[in-house]
This record gives structure tokens, sequence and C-alpha cells, in this order.
């Protein structure tokens, strides 16, 4: 029987990629351990290693080939006998991914799927709608990169540091090429050693440096909470405004996919409780760009959350250095009129695709996508509130004490009279992330959790 | 010229007695002893208004350390920068910030360094480039490594001065601030107040090897020397040495003073983990002021009417800052909300 090879995912986040080059050719004889090809995708360059023996029978994705599905065949080994016309098999990829379950960290089947059977990049959001520039299509990790670079070009005290953001261009790849253009001095490679790093950061922006600390995860930056919280976020009030420490605290937060408990866990209401911290949690490219900009101007510490799977995702950026969008503003994604959505990061893509389900049911959802989280722009959540007199707000973290529940809060001190329906709270499972496929998606509230919510509050079964 | 007693240790090598004479001079005799004098008259002033409910909270005092902070003021040079953590207010008397706005500060009025928000563990002066006064045991010490990673970052001729007590020794960030530092050749001095004492802990029950502190750093290649901090001039010699090592690029280095506090660990500590005699014994054998009294004296550097003179003065001083701490008003209610955010 030939062997397939198939397209390896090289994250649990990992979709597709490109087919770089091949070390072996058609005929070649393969042994275990041999690299048949190199494949890259936006954050990683790998090798494809043979797992079996034989000859290399059929190259079926050439190189250079972009966009190729994880787990598509790329090639096919014959084994001891075999010839060519045993190859049957076709170039599509398998139906789901769950047929091929020896292929490493494949996706959970669709149905389960938490995210990546989520199509967000189908509803890509528009540009500040003040923007009549002109705009490029980029991902978030690029949009991200180019904030530093280009705040790093116009301000000299402005660096970048943490675990392998230089030499190895980024654990995410969001730093890539930042090493080159600012050499090491600006683009610093720390060990791990969060605590450490994150205060000598603070130390450094108290000093007047304005630094970017990368964790590699915000997982991670529990380690370093209390040089946030106690040293960062504080010393300004207590030092009756003397010392002040203008920095950034970047990396991804919330969940990823497959990893676990204490590698999917979301802090918005964790930093968004502290007064001295802003903190800000994009979803579009346009937005982690300009609001990167906005925070590495800022004057304050600024916590700024990321997420790991919007990374990859395309959105239409401005095409302007000097373009920003301003802390503590929220963005109406899409205007509606019968109930108010709020979300933040991964969830507006949620959000935007329960609209879409809304819609065709009849129900004309307003989506705003908060972006910042603190301050918070009460004025535009209220004033869509008393425009549809429904809400239902959604976050990926836990509800107990969440965003959502100072969201519910704040539309019941300020608009209590404007409500139809009770505040209606989406959030995640109230349990450690599990890492069971089935029981992930079950943790992560889905657009059709959205989806039920808003009928809820509309009254509609 | 008077001659020093420390004991000296350099990167985990024996120890050996550095007892060559020190040049100084006798106005700088005169300035460490009046700076010495200043801190104690200051802390026991501190006492007795908490002890009338002037001032609140914690109050960690310095009386019995005053040497060490004298005697590394001594060595620094104009850009150098200070942190420290809760005991701080001999660091900024020292740095030579107004004794009006810490007192004020502890009696937590608007005329204080903070404004009143921040107390005794919380000030700052960008002018006399102290950074404060930080509340949590050992994280000034990666925050004073972010300051020496900015001096070389800005290229500026500047070591940061990190203090921290035999206590905070312990905490997990030191060692990974003394990892960086070394790592990347930082210039930062590194010294430790060892008053034997981490509130009620003796060193011997929170630390091991206790009697070597100054080797915390011989994993990293640190350089380490430890110093009688109870001698201003022992203090000044191996800041001196520290300082120019930090200084000339060969990165961070690690000095350890044997100090010892007369006072509990805050003002609410009756200190019942050690006994009256072991006190009164460091009082009489070790005090830092009398001991420099002693050799300005047999030196003749000064005689008892000029130390009488130099006492009141002291005084007058200390009782301004101490009136002025209590008739500055309390910051106005709309502060309570400024200052939150730049």
């Amino acid at each position: 029987m030939p062997i397939e090879v198939l397209m390896p995912a090289l994250s649990p986040t990992m979709t597709e990629g490109k087919l770089a080059k091949w070390l072996k050719q058609e005929g070649d004889e393969v042994s275990s351990g041999d690299i048949l090809a190199e494949i890259e995708t936006d954050k990683a360059t790998m090798e494809v290693e043979a797992v079996d023996e034989g000859v290399l029978g059929k190259i079926m994705v050439a190189e250079g080939t972009e966009e190729v599905p994880v787990n598509q065949v790329i090639a096919v080994l014959l084994e001891d006998g075999e010839d060519a016309s045993a190859i049957t098999v076709s170039a599509a990829p398998p139906p789901a991914p769950a047929a091929a379950p020896e292929a490493p960290a494949a996706e959970a089947p669709p149905a389960a799927a938490p995210v990546a059977a989520a199509p967000p990049m189908a509803t890509p959001a528009a540009a500040e709608p003040e923007w009549t520039g002109a705009t490029v299509t980029q991902t978030v990790r690029e949009a991200l990169r180019d904030a530093m670079a280009e705040e790093m070009r116009t301000d000299s005290r402005v660096f970048l540091m943490g675990e392998e953001v230089a030499e190895y261009q980024g654990a995410y790849k969001v730093s890539q090429g930042l090493l080159d253009e600012f050499g090491a001095r600006r683009v610093v490679d720390t060990p791990i050693t969060e605590h450490g790093f994150a205060g000598l950061g603070v130390g450094a922006a108290m000093y007047g440096l304005r630094p970017i600390v990368e964790f590699m995860t915000f997982n991670f930056a529990m380690q370093a909470i209390d040089q946030i919280l106690n040293s960062a976020a504080k010393t300004h009030y207590m030092s009756g405004g003397q010392i002040s420490s203008p920095m950034v605290f970047r990396g991804p937060n919330g969940a990823a996919a497959r990893v676990a408990a204490q590698h999917s866990q979301c802090y918005a209401s964790w930093y968004a409780h502290v007064p001295g911290l802003k903190v800000v949690s994009p979803y579009s490219a346009a937005d982690a760009k300009g609001l990167l900009k906005s925070a590495i101007r800022d004057d304050n510490p600024v916590i700024f959350l990321e997420n790991e799977i919007l990374y990859g995702q395309s959105f239409d950026v401005p095409d302007s250095p000097d373009w920003t969008v301003p802390i503590g503003k929220a963005r109406i994604a899409r205007p509606g009129k019968d109930v108010t959505i709020t979300a933040f990061s991964i969830m507006v893509g949620k959000a935007l695709e329960a609209a879409e389900t809304l819609a065709a049911e009849g129900i004309d959802a307003e989506v705003i996508d908060l972006r910042s989280l603190r301050p918070l722009d009460t004025e535009t959540i209220i004033a869509s509130v008393q425009k549809t007199n429904r809400l239902v707000n959604c976050e990926e973290g836990w509800g107990y004490a969440g965003i959502g529940s100072e969201v519910a809060s704040v539309v019941m001190e300020q608009a209590f009279d404007w409500l139809d329906a009770p505040v209606k709270r989406v959030y995640g499972a109230d349990v450690p992330m599990p890492y069971a496929a089935n029981l992930e998606a079950l943790a992560l509230p889905q657009a059709h959790d959205i989806v039920a919510g808003a009928k809820e509050v509309c009254y509609r079964s | 010229m008077a001659s020093t007693k420390a004991t000296a240790s350099r990167g985990g090598g024996k120890r050996k007695a550095a007892a060559a004479p020190i040049k100084v001079s006798v106005e700088d005799l005169q300035s460490y002893y009046r700076d010495m004098l200043l801190i104690r008259r200051f802390e026991e002033k501190a006492g007795q208004m908490y002890g009338m409910g002037l001032i609140g909270g914690f109050c960690h005092l310095y009386i019995g350390q005053e040497a060490v902070v004298v005697g590394v003021q001594a060595a620094m040079g104009p850009l150098d920068t200070v942190l420290t953590s809760y005991r701080d207010h001999a660091h900024m008397l020292a740095c030579g910030m107004d004794p009006k706005g810490v007192m004020a500060e502890l009696t937590g009025r608007s005329g204080g360094y903070s404004k009143g928000k921040g107390g005794s563990m919380h000030m700052f002066s960008r002018e006399e480039r102290f950074f404060g006064g930080h509340g949590i045991v050992g994280a000034q010490v990666p925050l004073g490594t972010g300051f020496a990673f900015a001096h070389r970052y800005l290229e500026e001729d500047a070591v940061s001065i990190t203090y921290l007590g035999d206590g905070a020794l312990n905490q997990g960030q030191v060692y990974e601030s003394f990892n960086m530092a070394a790592l990347w050749s930082l210039p930062a001095v590194y010294v430790i107040e060892n008053n034997k004492y981490g509130m009620g802990t003796s060193i011997e029950r929170s630390s091991a090897k206790s009697t070597e502190l100054y080797n915390r750093g011989q994993a990293y290649g640190i350089p380490g020397l430890q110093v009688d901090g109870m001698d201003v001039l022992a203090v000044r010699e191996a800041a001196e040495k520290a300082l120019g090592h930090a200084r000339s690029g060969k990165g961070p280095f690690i000095m350890e003073m044997l100090t010892y506090r007369y006072r509990g660990h805050s003002m609410s500590d009756p200190a019942k983990y050690r006994s009256k005699e072991e006190v009164q014994k460091v009082r009489q054998e070790r005090d830092p002021i009398e001991r420099l009294r002693g050799i300005m004296i047999e030196r003749k550097v000064m005689d008892e009417d000029r130390l009488k003179a130099l006492d009141k003065e002291v005084k007058a001083i200390v009782s301004e800052a101490a009136d002025f701490a209590q008739t500055s008003p309390e910051p106005d209610p709309s502060e309570l909300y400024t200052d939150v955010y730049v």
C-alpha cells in the first residue's frame, strides 16, 4: 500500500501553510527520519520528516505552493515492489481532519472545533470610519509588528524585550524582522524570568525609557503580576505624580487551542480591575495596529491583550504611520437596531457571525467591539442600549466578576429604564480549560450561544 | 587619618583584612558625622511622633544602620541613582532630600514628597535621583536593575545602586535580577543591609550560609564584598571599589553590609526575638556615630564644643521638620482622584 504523506500542522492553531521546498525528489529512497520538505507558516519554518521508509513515488504538491491545508496529501511513498501506478489517492484534502488521526496536532472536528471552524475572516472589519485613505490587507501579526517598528523609528526610547523576541523572531513571530532593523540594544532577548524582566522593564520606564514588555503568553505574566500592579500601576499615585511607568505589557491572552488550563485563560478582568492600568484587547488588525501605537505613546502602563488565533487573520489596515486608534473608544462593528451585543478580542468575530445568523431570522443586532476595557467606553454602550433596549455581552473568560459583569452593572446604573429585558451574559464555562477537543469546545462560548442569548432578550424562541 | 577595619572578600574567595589606611579629609569626616547624626535624630523624632499618633501605618526606623547609607553616598557619582525598600528615610536624607518633605510625608500631609499619598515607604525625588521607597520586599531589585539597564541604554556615566535587606535576599526575583545584570554586564551595585533579622526571624533561621551573603552572586560571577557596615569609612572604601567596578563596564557588584538595627522591625514590633543585652552590646561596642565621634576626638579633628554645636544644629533641622510635618495641611480631598493616570 502506498503511504500518504500529509501536510502537518506545526501548531494547534495552524490551518494551512506554504510548501517551501522539496528536499527529496521523486524516485529518491527515503528512510525514517529523513527530511522530505520544508514548510512555512506566517510564524515559523519547519522541516517535514519521513516517518516511514520507501521510495518517494509522487510529489502531489509542488514546491512554492501556498495555502496548503493541513492534512492534504503532499506526497506518496512507495514500499518495496510498488510502482507509481499503485498511486490512486487524490490530491484533495480529507473532508475532516479527524479522518487522519495520526496527523500531528490535527484540528478538532468541525462540529466541535471552537475556532478553526468559525469563519471570522469572512467578516473582515472595516477600517476606522473616519479613515478615507488607502488601506492594506494585513494579518494581526503584521499589524502589531508594524506598530512597534513605526514607533521605534520615531522614538529612540522605545525598545522591545521578552522571551524569544529577537533572534527567534518572536515565539509567535510577532517581532519578525525587528532585530535586523533595530539591533540587539533595542530588541532584547530575555532569559525565562518573567518576574525579573517585567520588573526590570518597569524600572527602565520609571527612569524614562518606554519599554514594550512581551509575555510569550499572559498566562506567564502571573509570575510578574506583582511588578505590574504594585510597581507599574501604583507608583504614579504613590509618588504624588512624580514617577510614571510609560510602557506596554503585551502578548497573547485567553484560549489558544488544545493547550489546556494553564495555557488558556483570559486575564482581561484581572487587569481591568486595577486603577493605574489601561487595558486594551483588539480584534481586527487595524485596531491592533492603531491601539498598539497609542499604547506605546501613552504615558501610563498599558496591558495589551492579544489573541493567538487572531494573529494569522487578515483585515484592512489604514496605510499610514500617523494613524492611531484612541484608547477608551469602542467601535460599532455592525450597526443594528434590535439588540446590542458587546464583545472584545476573538469574541467579536463570533458576535459578528451570530449577528448574521440573527439577521436571517429577522433580528437586527448591533455589535460593539469594546476594544478598550479600561477605560471602558460606556457612552457608546449606553447609546446603543438606549436604541436597542436589549443587551447581550460576551467574553471568552469566566463570567464570575468578569468584564460582562461590569458592562451589565454600568447598563443597570445608567440605562435601567431603557432595558426591555434583563442583560444576558455569555461567557466561558466556570471550569479550568479542559484539553479534550469536545470539552474545550463546550467550555468556550460559541456564536450559537450568542444567538441564543440574543433571542432570549428579544423574547424569541 | 582613620583606617578601616573592614574585612573584605571577593567573589567567593577567602576573606582577608583590608587594613590599608584610607585618606579622608577633615571636612569629609565632619560631613559624615553630621549626616549620620541627622538620620538618627530624624528617626528618633519619627519614633516619638509615631507614638503620639501623628504618623500612621508602618514606620521602619534606620537607627543603628546610619553608616551604610552615608558611606555609600560618599562614594557616589553625580548621575548615580538609588532605590531601596521600605526602610527608606535615611536613604532619602543621605541623598539630600529635604527633611521637612520627608517628615511631612510620614504625617500624610500635602507638603510631603508624595503629597501625602505614599507615606513612609513610598517617596521619590527625581532631582536627588532617589527612586523609592518600595513596599514589597525584594521588588526594588528588578526595578533597580532596570535603572542600570536604562543607564546603559542611554550611555550615561551612571550606576544604579539598589539596597536590599538580608530578608529580601531570599526572594526569587533577586536572583532573576542578578542573572540579567551579570548576563548583560549592567552597571548595578547591590547593597545588602544585613541587620541580622528579617522582621523577627534571625538570619541564621532564614538563610543558608548566612555568614556569606556577599557570596550570593557567586553563581553568576558577581563579585561580592563583606563590609563592616558600622564603620562609615570602611563602607565608603568598599563602595568606591564596587561603584568603580560597575562604572568601568565590568558589570554588577554585591556588597554585604554587616549592620544592626536598634529598634524593632517596625514601630509595632516589640522585638521579643532578641535580648536587650544583644542590642545593648552592639550599641556600646559598634555604634557607628559614637565610633566616628571617638575617632574625631582622638585625632583632634573636632572638640566637644564643636560637636555640641553640631548636635544643636541637627536638632534644629529635625525640630523644624517636625513642625512643618504637623502644620502642613492634609491633602485637599480633590487629591483623592489625581495622579492615578498621567
